[in-house]
């Protein structure tokens, strides 16, 4: 590391985490401090100007005059190459929250704070606060000499205030691993990546796995940092080997949203029921691929059917949307809707499906209703709440309030003898 | 434009000064015409700092906003990038600048600004693009506490309480820290610190360890804040769920408040002109800026919105009284007088017509019926009635299929409200919210669940019913247009994070110890020393001013309680509200949602 650089402000702002170049490992940490050095133009620290108020005025369409949204709609709006509407740059100008566009999911909002080593306390200084808060000037402590021989804990609080820190001296085992200890225990997920960004490249895959095993919130940290480099095989590894956490095998499951194809969800979803989940959840993912299942079938028979053009059913209410992917109360509305009268062996059958999933009697009978109610057959509707019993007088009986009942039969428009009855 | 935030106690117009200032030290670093490339997401914020003239000021001809593909034309020698460091803008940015025709003369230099903090990894990304090099200013502009209003300061960390509390990352933590330290370098060190929580024990402990770390660097400003009160958002998980009433909070829970801004249905702000019949309404929804430049708004915003109809109507008495005296002015000197006073009472009545228009349609909403029963069944939770079985109203909203993070809000409360749910009835309501809702919810519950607000019952003893009546949580008798107390602002519940504000002030925590360790993390209180020459002497009769920080988000309506308060004649205490972010309890819970929509590709 060469300290030819006259420029000692300049030294101390550079990227703080970078190994020692002795070791003619091809370091990009290395190449980036050079290359930033060599693009990084002295600060000025400039006077300040005079600050003006400014007077709120509001333009015709509510946007304040002069405010950062409204500005990007009139200059940018004067450029010859368009924005995609006005609108879109006016409206999303301050309403950052509900019309930020997702973007590529792999990345997690996380990566805003994680993963980054900043240059902490040595920024404020730079600014004018510098003038009149000579608290905020940089320590004596740092003009002091560049040593080789920091102990862990040193380390870790040089890293935290923004010092280049060389790790290759920790060659032991025992020694990265105090200073992994060292750095969770200083809580700054900068250092503890960057501890781990060290120990991954410096340690064999297996010992690091298993000492993260016993270190959840650096594991944490590694998981985060694997996702955001896109290191899938790594990471799959990783959650592989280490099942101790219930949030591992969740974001195994989580990833089934990132599979379009529904055959492979479907397989995806079969290989997650393995996993060691609790009692309940187990329940509900085997639930979940089951549905998928069903609905595949559905999905394809009915298709099948529809092009047929043969039910009279799909002629008179063509289907809006496919079943797949579909909550389980949705699919039930769809199979009353379209399949009430099958028999209970068939995949698409209402009973069969309350049968499968154990669907309680008063969804049941709400979602039944509303979906006989929507087609207008008042008799289904009828026999929904009739029965018999063993004298074989008919009763009206209904597991949920009749005044749900009237509520969905009107929404409906049934005719008010229906109601009636 | 810096009146809201000097009508405070505390000035806080300089700590909007020291941020301007390091904006416009960057951009004077660019010499030349400068275009600014935006990321959407800081717009918002740094609208609070810097509006649009500071910027002309310092040669900024052109702003766009950050998206894929070709930069627009713009005849200026810099494009700056003000971005947050994250990796798909990293890409987005690549792509500009790969696309950038590099035979136009005159060439362009390009910079970045990182907000708040630059990041290896993106520069490292970049760097693998083979676009680092092109950048000629890579800098970083900490925005940590922006002043939102003259008591109100917020660092707009959306993910601030996920990270902190389900993913066990304290660098938002770690900003808090910085934030306050710049506070103190403003304001005078903080002689008092106390905390409840363990995010508010990282948080004192970085302070301290980084105070010490300028050993010897005293400054001679006169303490303004006499203590500072660090609360862990999880320490009350109550209030964020109940539906705020104050009128603020009701405005942030129908339209959502986002720094100041709200944007509101057009069809009540259309003009009208005499004689002319309502046609071309506008299609764009109106935007209003609120705080508390506008007299009318401070006024009200912090009210029970039963008690607002009566202060408007009052106004609109005063106003039109007001327009009237220009039948009596008799002499030319009294004309000119009304003439004088002609703005302000124009802009009284447009502020006037703005709120009761906001008004008018917060009351369709609220006399719904629909509205009624929400609020029936939270209050019924809130005073412990019926929480440890399952909910008809409940059960009949999800039948219903209502807007899963409304279901969500009510079942966390009553698991809240009952320190957890019976394991019964705990799955009763996860299978009934899977099936109808979907089986990918189990993430989102996972998340709720290691974030405490829908759990089993763990002990099998309810805590919640004694700390309500330790703490005096829900009050019967509530006075809504004249409140004594501050369960006004829940029309019966006092916030527990502003109640413990309250005890803190007067008795102090001391009579509270037991109901203090059930609620969860430790409470603390530190010192920190004062130079001998600013040991503060209280003035007779004058206020401590306190610095309240909640870690994890704030409610309205909490800040309205802390405001009530302020003002209660016998106090003794004006307070300072800080946060990670401004929150309701939908804002909050989605969150916490996991992002359920696959990638679009």
């Amino acid at each position: 590391m060469s300290r030819a650089r006259a420029d000692e402000e300049e030294y101390w702002h550079s990227s703080k985490f970078r190994a020692f170049t002795f070791d003619d490992e091809d370091d990009e940490l290395s190449q980036l401090k050079e290359s930033k050095r060599a693009v990084n133009s002295l600060r000025d620290i400039v006077d300040d100007d005079d600050d003006d108020d400014d007077l709120e005025r509001v333009s015709w369409s509510g946007e304040p005059v002069g405010s950062i949204s409204w500005s990007i709609k009139e200059t940018a709006s004067s450029s010859t190459s368009s924005l995609e509407g006005r609108d879109s740059s006016l409206q999303k100008g301050s309403s950052s929250y509900a019309a930020f566009p997702k973007q590529v999911s792999s990345y997690s909002l996380s990566s805003l704070f994680k993963g980054e080593l900043c240059l902490s306390l040595s920024a404020l200084s730079d600014t004018g606060v510098k003038n009149y808060a000579p608290e905020l000037r940089r320590p004596k402590a740092e003009y002091k000499d560049y040593s080789s021989d920091w102990s862990p804990k040193d380390t870790v609080r040089r890293m935290q205030r923004g010092k280049v820190c060389s790790l290759e001296r920790f060659r032991s085992l025992q020694d990265k691993l105090v200073l992994l200890d060292e750095a969770v225990a200083a809580h700054d997920g900068n250092v503890i990546t960057a501890v781990l960004i060290f120990l991954k490249r410096t340690l064999r895959r297996e010992i690091l796995f298993r000492e993260l095993e016993v270190r959840q919130v650096a594991l944490c940290h590694l998981i985060h940092f694997l996702k955001e480099t896109g290191e899938q095989k790594l990471l799959l590894d990783l959650l592989r080997l280490c099942f101790f956490s219930l949030s591992l095998q969740l974001s195994q499951y989580r990833e089934h949203l990132n599979i379009q194809d529904v055959e492979k969800r479907r397989e995806f979803l079969k290989g997650c029921i393995g996993l060691p989940f609790s009692v309940e959840d187990t329940s509900h993912i085997q639930d979940h691929y089951t549905l998928l299942e069903r609905q595949i079938i559905i999905e394809t028979n009915d298709r099948h059917l529809e092009t047929a053009g043969q039910s009279e059913i799909f002629r008179k209410y063509p289907r809006k949307a496919s079943i797949l992917n579909m909550p389980l109360v949705t699919t039930l509305f769809y199979s009353c809707f379209y399949h009430y009268t099958e028999a209970e062996g068939t995949f698409s059958s209402p009973t069969n499906l309350k049968k499968t999933f154990k669907i309680p009697d008063k969804q049941y009978v709400l979602t039944a209703l509303a979906a006989r109610a929507k087609l207008r057959a008042w008799d289904d509707v009828d026999a929904l709440f009739t029965t018999k019993n063993w004298l074989g007088y008919t009763k009206k009986k209904a597991p949920i309030g009749f005044h749900r009942v009237v509520e969905i039969l009107q929404r409906n428009n049934a005719p008010v003898q229906v109601s009636k009855e | 434009m810096a009146a809201h935030l000097s009508s405070g106690r505390v000035n806080l117009t300089a700590l909007r000064e020291a941020g301007r200032r390091e904006l416009r030290e960057f951009l004077d670093k660019c010499a030349g015409s400068k275009a600014i490339v935006w990321d959407e997401y800081l717009t918002g914020p740094f609208g609070l700092i810097a509006q649009y003239s500071l910027l002309k000021e310092h040669e900024v001809e052109k702003m766009f906003t950050l998206k894929p593909g070709r930069l627009p034309q713009a005849d200026v020698k810099n494009v700056i990038f003000f971005v947050r460091p994250k990796l798909e803008l990293m890409d987005i940015i690549t792509d500009n600048v790969l696309r950038e025709d590099r035979g136009r003369s005159p060439q362009r230099d390009f910079h970045i600004l990182f907000v708040p903090r630059r990041s290896l990894l993106c520069e490292q990304w970049l760097k693998e693009q083979g676009v680092l090099g092109s950048f000629i200013h890579r800098e970083q502009y900490s925005l940590d506490l922006i002043p939102f209003d003259g008591d109100l300061l917020s660092m707009e960390s959306e993910s601030a309480f996920k990270e902190c509390y389900l993913e066990s990352d304290q660098t938002s933590l770690y900003h808090a820290a910085k934030g306050l330290m710049t506070l103190q370098a403003l304001y005078g060190t903080i002689p008092q610190i106390f905390g409840k929580g363990e995010c508010a024990r990282h948080v004192a402990n970085m302070m301290i360890r980084m105070k010490r770390e300028f050993p010897g660097s005293q400054n001679s400003i006169f303490p303004v804040f006499d203590t500072l009160l660090l609360l862990d958002r999880n320490v009350d998980l109550l209030t964020p769920l109940a539906t705020q009433l104050t009128y603020e909070g009701l405005i942030d829970e129908i339209y959502g408040i986002q720094n100041t801004y709200v944007k509101l249905p057009p069809e009540k702000f259309a003009p009208k002109k005499q004689g002319e019949g309502g046609k071309d309404l506008p299609t764009e929804p109106k935007k209003l800026q609120l705080n508390s430049a506008e007299e009318l708004y401070a006024e009200i915003r912090d009210k029970n919105f039963n008690a607002v109809g009566s202060v408007l109507s009052k106004k609109a008495k005063i106003i039109s009284a007001a327009f009237e005296e220009r039948h009596h002015a008799k002499t030319v000197g009294e004309i000119k007088q009304f003439v004088s006073q002609l703005p302000h009472m124009q802009a009284a009545r447009s502020s006037l017509a703005n709120h009761t228009s906001i008004a008018e349609l917060i009351k369709d909403i609220t006399t719904s019926e629909d509205f009624f029963d929400n609020l029936t069944v939270e209050q019924e939770f809130m005073s412990g009635i019926d929480t440890d079985k399952v909910n008809n109203y409940i059960e009949d909203c999800i039948a219903q299929k209502h807007p899963l993070i409304k279901i969500l809000r009510l079942v966390c409360l009553q698991s809240v409200c009952n320190s957890g749910l019976k394991q019964k009835v705990l799955d009763h309501y996860k299978r009934e919210i899977l099936q109808t809702y979907g089986y990918e919810h189990i993430l989102t519950l996972n998340n709720l669940e290691k974030a405490g607000l829908l759990k089993p019952q763990t002990s099998g003893r309810n805590n919640y019913p004694t700390i309500r009546k330790t703490l005096r949580l829900w009050m019967d008798d509530v006075n809504e247009q004249n409140p004594n107390d501050i369960s006004y602002v829940y029309s019966g519940y006092a916030p527990l994070s502003v109640r413990l504000a309250q005890l803190l002030a007067r008795p102090g925590w001391r009579s509270i110890e037991e109901v203090l360790k059930m609620l969860p993390g430790p409470h603390f209180e530190e010192r920190q020393q004062l130079p001998t020459g600013l040991q503060k002497k209280r003035q007779h009769g004058e206020n401590r001013v306190t610095l309240v920080f909640f870690l994890g988000g704030v409610t309205y309506a909490e800040i309205a309680a802390l405001r009530f308060l302020s003002q209660m004649e016998d106090g003794g205490t004006e307070y300072v509200i800080a946060t990670t972010k401004l929150i309701n309890g939908t804002s909050w819970i989605k969150s916490l949602m996991d992002k359920l929509e696959p990638a679009p590709f």
